[in-house]
């Protein structure tokens, strides 16, 4: 049990590791990167 | 053997150490711009509103909103792309170290501790609003940005439109104020965000953290790897007195020896430094840290 506790954290960071580099090769920072250089206007209360 | 130290009184450095690395282009604030450099697009694993005239990084909240807003399988021009770079980076994070973020880098977390240090009566929050911030991540951050679309068929970013304190005093108040462009625009949202502005601030003051423990879905995100992260915390039940000293600190007034690994936690280590009786423990790949034994007549 305390050995499959020991397991999880790095399961877990592999996996998210995993899916971080996916959304990176489908270009996810891009869009990230477009939307964060311009003004959000729904965040400021503007939108 | 174990270490015994007192990591606390470090954490206020770096509280204001990540608040100014995460926002540190100044020219933001003389010219009204935001910063648009290449790096804009690194998501920082903390409440940081991207329009803030000197962010450096994106919102993730903000961030996977975009994502679920724009995921539209009806529509041509939409984008299929479902925020894995988001959601990966924070589970990543959260494998690692939970909710630990919250208690040591969040700019607006170390914001709302400082205004709980204006002197005033202080209140409990009943335990059950830690629930409501789960609402907050699966109704505004979630399910509306996928569902409700408007007259082109896109959703909307529904928790930094209509609630997110953090967008309002980081990005509205200080943009509106500098650029007279959008000062033109001000309508009945503003006030309204503004207004729940307002009464945060006013919560900050009488309770501790009141957006951390019932709002922020970051910290609902973050908070459900705190029982399965490498980072772990532990309380030794032959030591520990029940004398709440733990409780009494807390800034999430959180029981640690009931849940030492609690999603409420935000892992600011606080609690090691109150214990009295070397009962609390954390551990980091295999780096033990046990609280120091403050009585002056130890046991054998």
């Amino acid at each position: 049990m305390k050995l499959a506790r020991r397991k999880l954290p790095w399961v877990l960071l592999g996996l998210f590791l995993g899916v971080m580099v996916v959304g990176l090769a489908f270009g996810e920072y891009r869009t990230v990167l477009e939307k964060a250089v311009t003004v959000c206007l729904d965040c400021i209360g503007i939108g | 053997m174990p270490k015994t130290r007192k990591p606390v009184e470090k954490r206020v450095w770096y509280q204001a150490g990540s608040a100014i690395v995460i926002n540190a282009w100044l020219p933001g604030w003389l010219t009204g711009r935001i910063y648009q450099g290449q790096v804009k697009g690194v998501c920082v694993p903390v409440l940081n509103c991207y329009s803030c005239p000197s962010a450096m990084g994106a919102c993730p909240i903000g961030s996977m909103q975009t994502f679920f807003a724009g995921l539209r399988f009806n529509l041509s021009i939409a984008e299929f792309k479902v925020g894995l770079y988001v959601i990966g980076l924070l589970g990543a994070v959260g494998a690692v170290v939970g909710r630990m973020p919250c208690g040591w880098l969040c700019p607006f977390g170390f914001f709302q501790e400082l205004m709980y240090k204006i002197p005033t009566p202080k209140i409990r929050l009943p335990g059950f609003v830690s629930y409501f911030r789960y609402v907050f991540l699966a109704v505004l951050v979630i399910l509306l940005p996928l569902l409700v679309t408007d007259e082109f068929g896109f959703g909307q970013t529904w928790f930094c439109k209509w609630v997110c304190p953090a967008g309002t005093l980081e990005a509205g108040i200080p943009l509106v104020a500098l650029n007279t462009g959008l000062r033109s625009l001000v309508a009945f949202m503003y006030y309204w965000k503004v207004a729940l502005l307002v009464v945060f601030l006013g919560l900050m003051i009488v309770s501790t953290r009141p957006f951390c423990r019932a709002v922020c879905p970051l910290g609902a995100i973050l908070g459900l790897f705190n029982r399965g992260s490498l980072f772990r915390m532990a309380v030794d039940d032959q030591k520990c007195t029940l004398c709440r000293k733990c409780y009494k600190d807390c800034p999430v007034e959180l029981k640690f020896y009931e849940t030492p690994n609690s999603p409420n936690c935000i892992r600011c280590l606080r609690c090691v430094d109150s214990c009295q009786y070397g009962a609390i423990s954390h551990d980091f790949l295999g780096k033990l840290v046990v609280s120091e034994d403050k009585r002056v007549n130890k046991p054998a």
